[in-house]
């Protein structure tokens, strides 16, 4: 008897909260109702604690690093003798694209080139525990002026947009997230085109573009930069590198992948810009 | 109420390890599925009513945070609760294979459905490569770590059981 009014309980406590979750999962969903307050009052129990881990882990990995080497010592003198010769004649190409940039961006009216704007410095504390998104949290909030919508950059090229802000914590949205899309156009013609984030193509490092529509020849090494026409992207922040590029069957477009210029796999440091696009 | 402590605990260090420690070293992109470890563990060792909350409070714990749909994750690991929680009676406690299979069973499921919700709002249609890079090797991973978590959560719900059943065993001490 006992058993019986256990099982139908819980049957019962499963249709009730069967039903709640249904109704959060339309309300949210369709945005009717918003998640950020209980995330924000989440964020001050949770935040804390993922900054205590990270740091942590940050100090566990540099003291292993830092035994590690202490074997290797005379390996890596070695190593990094050889290394700053590479170095030296890095840095020699390394400035003459200085030059090339600088003039790349003159040619391109670029000049109010990204590097202009104010920004922040955040640190990632924690990254999406499913496998299905890519989306992290950084360690700076609204206190810090942060706000939706403003644009991730590091080591020089776009790595995603803010998707969500409490006091001392943002969500940022990775371009290379499946579901994501960027408005963006080649560097030297401004043939437009969009890059999708892929879940495929992200175990190589990729991303993938489509609907590029031009006439011009667009090889491989072609630099491709956010576009005028995205809304929520500021002009001219470099995405990457075009590592492959086919005519589509319909003659008109073309599609193909490219390298991102952010190593997404290492990121730590990022930089938000604090000036947001402006759409009319 | 010592019980309901340490699984909130035990669900945050979970959620916490997913999203930090592991996060830093994902194998092939893909991280494992610890709180679903803990969800199939515990309603097999538990039976419906905690598998059920246990699910429910995991998944919300990862909606709260990163997905779109607040409730999706909640709704999903609560059936896998409630379902696994079924098996409690035909279940024996040292035996590894049976929370493994269920575990590997739960996250095929949890795949596909986040799939098919995933199809409803976004079209994209490529279901071999999703289970490819995605499903499968969660999976694998999955599997591999319960192997030692189950272990763990096992001595776990064991002590509390022990400490249980000695406060109810002896009447006569002041509560």
């Amino acid at each position: 008897m006992n058993k019986k009014t256990d099982n139908t309980n819980n049957r019962l406590i499963l249709i009730v909260l069967t039903l709640i979750c249904a109704a959060a999962i339309v309300l949210t969903g369709t945005d009717i109702v918003s998640i950020s307050p209980i995330r924000k009052a989440a964020g001050y129990v949770i935040v804390p604690m993922q900054k205590g881990i990270n740091t942590i882990g940050t100090w566990l990995t540099e003291k292993k690093d830092y035994f590690g080497r202490a074997n290797e010592l005379n390996d890596r003198i070695k190593e990094l003798e050889e290394q700053v010769a590479d170095l030296q004649e890095e840095n020699l190409v390394l400035s003459e694209n200085q030059q090339e940039l600088k003039r790349l961006r003159e040619l391109y009216s670029l000049d109010a080139g990204y590097y202009e704007y104010e920004k922040v410095a955040a640190t990632v504390i924690s990254k999406d525990p499913g496998n299905w998104y890519s989306s992290f949290i950084i360690d700076k909030g609204s206190d810090d002026g942060i706000a939706v919508d403003m644009n991730v950059i590091s080591q020089g090229g776009l790595v995603g947009l803010v998707t969500d802000v409490g006091s001392h914590w943002a969500m940022v949205r990775a371009i290379i997230d499946d579901a994501n899309s960027v408005s963006a156009m080649t560097l030297s013609r401004n043939d437009t085109c969009i890059v999708t984030g892929d879940l495929v193509l992200l175990d190589d490092g990729l991303v993938a573009f489509s609907q590029m529509n031009t006439t011009n020849t667009v090889t491989e090494g072609e630099r491709i930069v956010t576009s005028n026409i995205s809304d929520k992207y500021l002009p001219g922040i470099l995405i990457g590198t075009i590592n492959e590029i086919s005519e589509d069957s319909n003659h008109l477009t073309r599609t193909g992948t490219i390298i991102p210029a952010v190593n997404f796999k290492s990121i730590q440091e990022v930089l938000v810009i604090k000036t947001l696009k402006k759409t009319p | 109420m010592r019980r309901r402590i340490i699984m909130l605990i035990l669900i945050l260090a979970c959620f916490l390890a997913q999203c930090t420690v592991w996060g830093m070293f994902p194998i092939g992109n893909v991280k494992p599925n610890l709180l679903l470890v803990l969800t199939v563990a515990f309603a097999l060792m538990r039976g419906r009513k905690s598998g059920m909350i246990t699910g429910l409070i995991s998944g919300l714990v990862m909606d709260l945070y990163f997905s779109r749909y607040f409730g999706l994750c909640g709704l999903i690991y609560m059936y896998i609760g409630y379902f696994v929680g079924g098996l409690y009676k035909f279940f024996f406690d040292e035996d590894i294979r049976m929370p493994m299979l269920l575990v590997a069973v739960s996250d095929f499921a949890y795949g596909i459905i986040y799939y098919l919700f995933r199809l409803l709002f976004k079209m994209r249609f490529d279901f071999g490569a999703y289970l490819k890079h995605i499903i499968v090797p969660e999976l694998v991973y999955t599997v591999a770590v319960t192997l030692v978590l189950y272990r763990v959560f096992f001595v776990i719900n064991r002590k509390l059981s022990e400490r249980e059943r000695e406060e109810e065993e002896s009447p006569w001490l002041l509560k």
